[in-house]
């Protein structure tokens, strides 16, 4: 793992064993709990049982190459806003507004993308996602700009665009983009070719957003570990106070991570509308990919590869749960929903998974009153800062 | 000629203006409607938030309630009895974010937002389950308006403030309560200096993990009633994702109130005011597009936080979990 190199520097073999089994056990242990507590909510509203559920949903997910290919075009979207996320909680934000930076986002590339026909395509894309990210990058602006200048908190304010973005996208198919040809229907006409994103493999549907995708997971890890801006967006992200002594501006960090963090986002709209909707519409939204994508994040630590592998697992999760609605007829694709929110609970408070603290501190070590209680309040950030302890050097 | 004309105009005017006198009266009054349900959960924040928890989850506990009333009041027959089940779940419900949030001592905006995403995904699934998908809702027993005997007849007050759901009148009279029991008993101390500085409390003996199970406790107890007021009083129906940003509107309403509960009242009154403008414009079908007017309460809540975040009465120890040393 990319962002795990630096973390293990200088740990011996055994430790090394530890820390690798300790990030893959939390991701592991939640996972199964959120399933087990999901089988309940099965058993409790259908009469079919669980184990055939989840066996619609994993041959839905992972069964077939088709199905896998559905869950890849599943987890597209998902990556973006997990990496929209992580990016923001890595300089200390959290940014609950993906879903709306997602749909800004779409609706900019919607307006460059049938705007301007016979365009070639080699200007037309680029340009369509651009718009995408811009769209997107705007919106989170927006959040970045009131925190810094009103001391405002960003939780209600992106929650509040949230909403916002979703009447702008309703007038917007109702009004200025709405397809001439079929007025009846809010919806906007369909992209242009010059503006669309085509499948790459023949015989799979899954499109080129997925090059692009792993395109960003890696700027993604370029950017945080490798360039300075990147370094002090952690830093202060872990300890604002820290950054601002060494002279790094907290507010110049909070509204660049914001920018940077709605244009992931924004870009997973565009990419989500040219390559698999192919027209805006308000049915677009129906899976809420925005806060699906904190659940991708936090299940994924954070870390490129992370949101990699969860991005696919989540992607597998909604693939397999149409599946196993349309099979059994009675367990609603809702479930899915259920599962993930308790995979964030139990992510989030993976502290009671863990066993046997004590024999990691040593009674004997002096340090270890300080050591525990630093342990316990900062457990989502302690690979940040061994990872920048380790760079400082 | 020209008196019975005077006449005329005279007679045109006045109707123009028991018209207008209609028009303002029914803005107050929906104002006042409109404002309890967020005031009712806000009543419920304001405390857990003096004692240092942020409570991104109301959102998702009224969701819950909305759900548990209309499912309580259906197999009851009863509103009220269809209440008091919501406001049971609802505190099962708050009691799982209780739980994460202070005993785990987990991140607890990250816990919020998986108690509403928990939520969202309960409430459809169960819906569902019980009711179908696209079938009509059904019949259920819902609050109807009492007016106040009296005072309800007294011309322009009457209808505003005495013509409303028993509900309502509940949750104006919180608030003096409220306002008396965080200032001036032992209570209301104890909460407060639980959030504003943790380790003291325990060094001299409260319990601080206690003291914010609690408040959350209660805090949903009042969140479960605002939400079955949403899907039992406002209509009498639940659809998926029906409070529609209510509880984060509450939250933002206890900091746009300072974290009092008067001020948290005034807060509401200007919400449930921006909500009840965006009802008069659409009723007058000027050419602003509907979505403009649905965005008012989302863009009111913004600007407000906006006018207060920087003097506030926000606890210390808002937000960090208390861990023991």
């Amino acid at each position: 793992m990319v962002s795990e190199r630096t973390r293990m520097e200088g740990l011996s073999i055994k430790q090394r064993f530890q820390e690798t089994l300790k990030s893959v056990y939390f991701p592991f242990v939640a996972i199964v709990v959120s399933l087990l507590f999901g089988s309940v909510v099965i058993l409790a509203t259908s009469s079919t049982s669980p184990l055939t559920a989840y066996g619609h949903m994993l041959k839905g997910a992972f069964g077939s190459i088709a199905a896998f290919d559905s869950t890849l075009i599943k987890a597209i979207p998902l990556i973006f806003t997990a990496l929209s996320f992580s990016l923001a909680r890595r300089s200390g934000i959290i940014n609950l507004g993906a879903e709306g930076q997602f749909m800004m986002g779409a609706l900019a590339a919607t307006a460059v993308g049938v705007a301007t026909p016979n365009l070639p395509a080699i200007i037309h894309l680029p340009a369509t996602l651009l718009a995408g990210f811009l769209g997107g990058a705007l919106f989170g602006l927006i959040t970045g700009v009131l925190k810094v200048k009103f001391g405002a908190s960003e939780l209600i304010i992106t929650i509040m665009l949230n909403y916002i973005a979703k009447e702008l996208i309703s007038y917007f198919v109702n009004g200025p983009l709405m397809d001439s040809a079929s007025s009846s229907y809010p919806q906007s006409a369909p992209m242009e070719p010059s503006a669309r994103l085509y499948k790459f493999i023949p015989g799979l549907n899954v499109h080129t957003g997925l090059l692009i995708a792993l395109a960003f997971i890696f700027l993604y890890y370029f950017f945080l570990w490798k360039t300075t801006a990147g370094f002090d967006m952690r830093v202060v992200g872990f300890n604002p106070s820290a950054g601002a002594y060494a002279g790094m501006s907290i507010g110049r960090s909070t509204i660049l991570a914001l920018f940077l963090a709605g244009g992931l986002a924004g870009l997973g709209g565009c990419i989500e509308i040219i390559a698999v909707q192919g027209r805006l519409m308000m049915t677009s939204f129906a899976v809420p990919y925005g806060f699906t994508g904190i659940a991708v994040a936090l299940l994924g630590n954070l870390n490129p590869l992370g949101v990699l592998f969860s991005g696919i697992l989540f992607g597998g999760l909604s693939a397999g749960a149409l599946r196993m609605e349309v099979m059994t007829r009675d367990v609603s694709s809702s479930v899915a929903v259920v599962i993930q929110a308790l995979i964030i609970l139990f992510i989030a408070g993976r502290q009671m998974f863990a066993f046997k603290r004590r024999y990691r501190y040593r009674p004997s070590s002096e340090k270890r009153k300080g050591k525990t209680v630093v342990d316990d309040a900062t457990e989502d950030e302690s690979p940040t800062v061994q990872a920048t302890a380790g760079e400082g050097e | 000629m020209r008196r019975r004309m005077n006449h005329r105009l005279f007679k045109r005017l006045q109707g123009k203006e028991s018209d207008l006198m209609n028009e303002v009266v029914s803005f107050f009054s929906t104002t006042i409607r409109l404002a309890a349900p967020t005031l009712l959960a806000a009543l419920g924040i304001v405390f857990s938030e003096r004692a240092g928890i942020v409570n991104i989850g109301t959102e998702g506990m009224m969701l819950v309630g909305a759900l548990a009333g209309v499912i309580g009041s259906y197999v009851t027959g009863s509103a009220w009895l269809g209440m008091l089940i919501a406001v049971f779940v609802t505190v099962l419900f708050s009691a799982i974010f209780a739980y994460f949030t202070v005993v785990v001592k987990a991140d607890q905006t990250v816990i919020g937002t998986g108690m509403n995403l928990l939520a969202s995904g309960l409430t459809i699934t169960v819906n569902r389950a019980l009711f179908g998908a696209s079938t009509s809702p059904p019949e259920i027993d819902s609050f109807g308006i009492v007016a106040i005997p009296g005072l309800s007849s007294i011309p322009i007050i009457g209808p505003i403030f005495f013509n409303h759901h028993i509900i309502v009148y509940l949750t104006f009279i919180l608030v003096p309560i409220a306002q008396f029991v965080m200032f001036r008993t032992n209570i209301g101390l104890k909460v407060r200096s639980v959030g504003e500085n943790p380790k003291a409390c325990d060094t001299v003996g409260i319990r601080v993990g206690l003291t914010r199970f609690l408040s959350i406790l209660y805090s949903g107890v009042l969140a479960g009633m605002a939400g079955s007021f949403i899907s039992m009083g406002m209509v009498s129906f639940f659809t998926e994702g029906m409070i529609a940003g209510g509880g984060f509107i509450a939250l933002a309403a206890v900091v746009f109130g300072n974290y009092t509960p008067r001020g948290v009242m005034l807060s509401s009154l200007v919400f449930g005011a921006s909500n009840s403008l965006m009802y008069r414009l659409q009723a007058l079908a000027t050419n602003i597009p509907s979505q403009f007017l649905l965005m008012i309460p989302y863009v009111i809540t913004i600007i407000s936080l906006c006018i207060v975040s920087r003097k506030s009465n926000k606890p210390l120890g808002s937000g960090k979990p208390y861990i023991k040393e």
